[in-house]
């Protein structure tokens, strides 16, 4: 099951590269010379600021919270995590009407200038490439702080208090010590997000971006040219994959580092009332910017929305389809999911490793690569079921798999099964390989024992993974676009629709019932997260 | 007994991982109701040995049998769920989500709702574990968890009770008594039983019969008091106890050393050494003279290094009488030739 599984996760990325050389002819040279290269370098920049963007927040918050000891910082901590609730789309949708020249913010300034027009003074245009760079740095940062809190929490006291003793003032503790520590982390963390804004297709295309991603869906949807989509793919997957190396070499450098020394947090230094309220202001500012700002705002229009016009049948609609296509795909990523770790567990070995590393690949392959990939050969297959069924009964069956809605679930799995895999396969390894011995000499064979030891001990891993990839799956935008049935609205596309036709109806209410249900894992990451700073 | 086939029965069984041989070639036979101990250092292969005949670590060579049944051969390999064999755990592995006595009733799956209850109460009751049946696993204590998971192990009647260190997590002051506790409930029972452990002075205390493992091999084989009276190998002689090496001489039907000659077989090389246990000296009779080099109370016996004229090394000795002797003092240090053995003095192994 685990290599069926790996087939299936690979199938699509091998589509693609199939795909894109079939065709080499004028094509790739159009695409080369009129399209990738303005793509590619946009792709670039933003990759490029978001990342200086994200790494200077998360780094310079998981410092403060962790060498800093002030009013507030429990709070401060958590809510740091917060944007993680708030989806790039969301968030580029919320602030273009935010900082729209006749919305709130400009409004205030203006008024507070003594301006009365907009034509008088208007800050710089948001759908911009240094628009996309802020929105996608603000609500991409607690990537960075998760992975650089952590590296803090468990590595940063010994070494602290060493230089400490060495002469190094506790101003230059930051940027002798602690700064280079935390190095790996840093750059996990930002691969993280990075992914993250290849992944996106909204919010670019919101702030009037052409990043690689929207030219693949303008290039298939608006051009109908497949090829095309695909040789952009393609290129696109080079990207990931040095990312993805990237991030390798930094984890390998990390789990060394955590060898090194025994885990204990260090003690913050306590601040006086104005310095901590200057701290607390440091550390509520990107929460603000990239969570407490788009949230009240879809909060305000949401409730505007509801007295004007209440809950439409269609938002309704796009609610329970939201529901029902998470939940099944849910299930679907933690049966592959379990299935994969499980193979792991019961036969260790390279074969069964390389599986769950073929597996778990799409989370860093975006959406919209992975649908092209995926649309192809479950056309294909569509197509053929289709002729076969004519030729027998005379009537048409329709696109049995795309219409469906299998080809969407068949994406979210290949796309969040490294969530639920991971997520098992570390609460699998908490249990010891004597419970299996265990179980088997008392009389229960391989299923008896996965039913009654390894399920019910694994069920905590397994209902956190299950939230994490529901909502994940809720809010999934760019492979949801390509591959949903036709008239099949979800919470993310019925917001991207509107967005797109600049019609603001219903979307706020969408995305308010998203990030409302975005912030659970957010929750549980919290409390895991607190729960690994105590000892044990 | 010695008509009857063996109950359980290795043969040259063997098992390899990577490079390094866990198991070579060995064999085994221990008879029904037989206390078998398995000891030896750390990565010897007594607890893959133990695992073999469990069914959870495959073999690749060689058969195990039990009771006339053959569970690992050429072309068998029978699961661990149908060998009806008990394993216990070093630590004891209780699953942490169910009660003491779900844990025990844990192998009765089979059976019928009454016939489980009945049977996990009745073991519950031998055993005397009563007031712990309720709990979950993290709210006993080492040694309440020890008799839960021998409980759980005894519970489906097995042919056969494997027990991997089932002592050495717990405190010493406790040790004893619950290994004690746990031979006599083995024994009224009548099981068959392996214990693995790498205390020799547990495995000459709980084996009825003592197999000794050196790197994958059994060494030696037999009843506690043979083995350690008359080991047939100086790895055997020297793993039981702390062993001073003496250099010495076969001739005339006598070996001869520093402390003088004892009659002894005329066969064998010309050249051997003596190995004298520490508790084997005794002083100030006739022997050779040496000098007390230092003097240490361990509890209740004593121990003392001395330097014997004529030996490069030093020797030690223990006794548990009161020697009134000083760092410094000349004594005459004599054997007791019935507890000395001999070895040909080529290397050992």
């Amino acid at each position: 099951m685990a290599c069926a599984i790996a087939v299936l996760a690979l199938l699509p990325i091998g589509t693609i590269v199939l795909t894109a050389i079939a065709d080499t002819g004028a094509l790739w040279n159009q695409i080369l010379a009129h399209v990738l290269p303005q793509a590619a370098w946009n792709t670039t920049l933003l990759l490029l600021g978001t990342g200086i963007i994200a790494v200077a927040i998360g780094t310079g918050a998981a410092w403060l919270v962790t060498a800093y000891d002030f009013r507030g910082r429990g709070l401060v901590e958590w809510a740091l995590l917060l944007p993680l609730a708030v989806p790039t789309y969301i968030m580029a949708y919320a602030y273009l009407d935010i900082l729209n020249p006749l919305g709130p913010v400009q409004g205030v300034i203006r008024f507070v200038l003594g301006y009365t027009s907009p034509r008088e003074f208007r800050l710089p245009d948001i759908r911009s490439m240094w628009g996309a760079i802020l929105v996608f740095g603000f609500v991409l940062y607690p990537y960075v702080y998760l992975t650089v809190r952590a590296m803090f929490l468990t590595q940063a006291a010994n070494l602290v208090e060493a230089s400490r003793t060495l002469g190094v003032s506790r101003a230059a503790v930051f940027w002798r010590v602690a700064l280079p520590l935390a190095r790996p982390a840093i750059a996990v963390g930002a691969a993280l997000a990075l992914m993250e804004v290849l992944n996106d297709v909204g919010a670019a295309q919101f702030l009037g971006v052409r990043t690689m991603t929207a030219s693949i869906y303008t290039t298939w949807v608006v051009r109908t040219n497949l090829p095309g989509a695909a040789q952009i793919a393609v290129a696109m997957l080079v990207i990931v994959i040095a990312l993805i190396l990237f991030e390798r070499w930094a984890r390998r450098n990390q789990r060394y580092a955590t060898n090194a020394q025994r885990a204990r947090a260090m003690t913050p230094q306590k601040l006086g009332p104005l310095p901590g309220l200057v701290a607390l202001f440091f550390g509520l500012f990107p929460i603000l910017v990239g969570f407490v700002g788009p949230a009240l705002y879809l909060i305000v229009a949401a409730v505007k929305r509801l007295e004007f016009a209440g809950f439409s049948p269609a938002l309704l609609r796009a609610t329970v389809n939201t529901v029902t296509i998470s939940a099944f795909a849910t299930i679907c990523v933690l049966i592959c999911g379990f299935a994969v770790a499980y193979a792991a567990r019961v036969r260790p070995g390279p074969l069964t490793a390389a599986f769950s590393r073929i597996a778990t690949l799409g989370y860093a392959v975006p959406g919209t690569v992975l649908a092209i990939g995926i649309l192809v050969p479950v056309a294909a297959f569509d197509r053929t079921l289709d002729a076969v069924w004519r030729s027998w009964t005379g009537a048409s069956m329709g696109l049995l798999v795309l219409g469906s809605g299998t080809a969407l679930i068949y994406a979210y799995t290949a796309r969040f099964l490294a969530i639920s895999a991971g997520g098992i396969e570390a609460g699998l390894s908490r249990l010891p390989l004597s419970y299996d011995h265990a179980a088997r000499t008392l009389g229960q064979g391989p299923t008896g024992t996965l039913v009654r030891v390894h399920l019910p001990l694994s069920r905590q891993a397994l209902i956190a993974a299950g939230l994490l990839v529901f909502v994940d799956c809720m809010k999934e935008l760019p492979a949801t676009l390509l591959l949903r049935p036709l008239n099949f609205e979800s919470l993310a596309t019925l917001l991207y629709g509107e967005a797109a036709r600049g019609t603001y109806e219903d979307a706020a209410l969408a995305a308010l019932i998203i990030v409302v249900i975005g912030i659970l894992p957010v929750v549980l990451l919290g409390r895991t997260a607190r729960r690994a700073k105590l000892p044990n | 007994m010695t008509d009857q086939p063996a109950h359980l029965i290795v043969e040259s069984v063997s098992r390899r991982f990577g490079n390094v041989t866990a198991l070579d070639a060995v064999s085994m036979h221990i008879d029904r109701g037989q206390i078998a101990c398995l000891v030896g250092h750390s990565g010897c292969g007594k607890s893959t040995l133990l695992r073999a005949i469990a069914g959870v670590e495959p073999i690749d060579g060689g058969s195990i049998s039990i009771g006339g049944r053959t569970f690992c051969g050429p072309d068998t390999f029978v699961e661990p769920e149908h060998r009806n064999v008990g394993l216990m755990f070093q630590d004891y592995a209780l699953f942490p989500h169910l009660t003491a006595r779900q844990n025990i009733g844990f192998g009765l799956a089979r059976s019928s709702r009454a016939e489980r209850s009945a049977r996990v109460e009745d073991i519950i009751a031998r055993l005397g574990i009563e007031k712990l049946a309720d709990r979950f696993p993290h709210m006993l204590s080492g040694g309440e968890q020890q008799r839960i998971a021998l409980a759980r192990a005894l519970a489906p009647q097995p042919d056969v009770l494997l027990m991997d260190e089932p002592f050495s997590n717990l405190d010493r002051s406790l040790r004893e008594t619950i290994r004690a506790e746990t031979l006599s409930i083995v024994r009224a029972l009548g099981i068959t039983a392996i214990v693995v452990t790498h205390d020799p002075e547990e495995a000459l205390a709980v084996g009825d019969v003592v197999v000794l493992m050196d790197r994958g091999r059994v060494v030696e084989a037999g009843p506690g008091e043979t083995i350690y009276r008359a080991p047939h190998t100086p790895y055997a002689a020297s793993f039981f106890s702390r062993i001073n090496r003496i250099p010495a001489r076969r001739a005339g039907g006598r070996i001869h050393s520093v402390f003088g000659s004892f009659a002894a077989p005329d066969k064998g090389s010309e050249d051997v050494k003596i190995f004298v246990r520490p508790q084997s000296f005794k002083l100030n009779g006739a022997g050779a003279s040496a000098q007390v080099v230092r003097r240490a109370l361990l509890g209740e016996i004593e121990e003392l290094v001395l330097k014997v004229d004529g030996l490069d090394d030093f020797v030690v000795m223990r006794t548990s009488v009161r020697q009134s002797v000083n760092v410094g003092d000349a004594v005459l240090l004599g054997i007791e030739p019935d507890e000395v053995m001999v070895f040909p003095a080529e290397p050992e192994n």
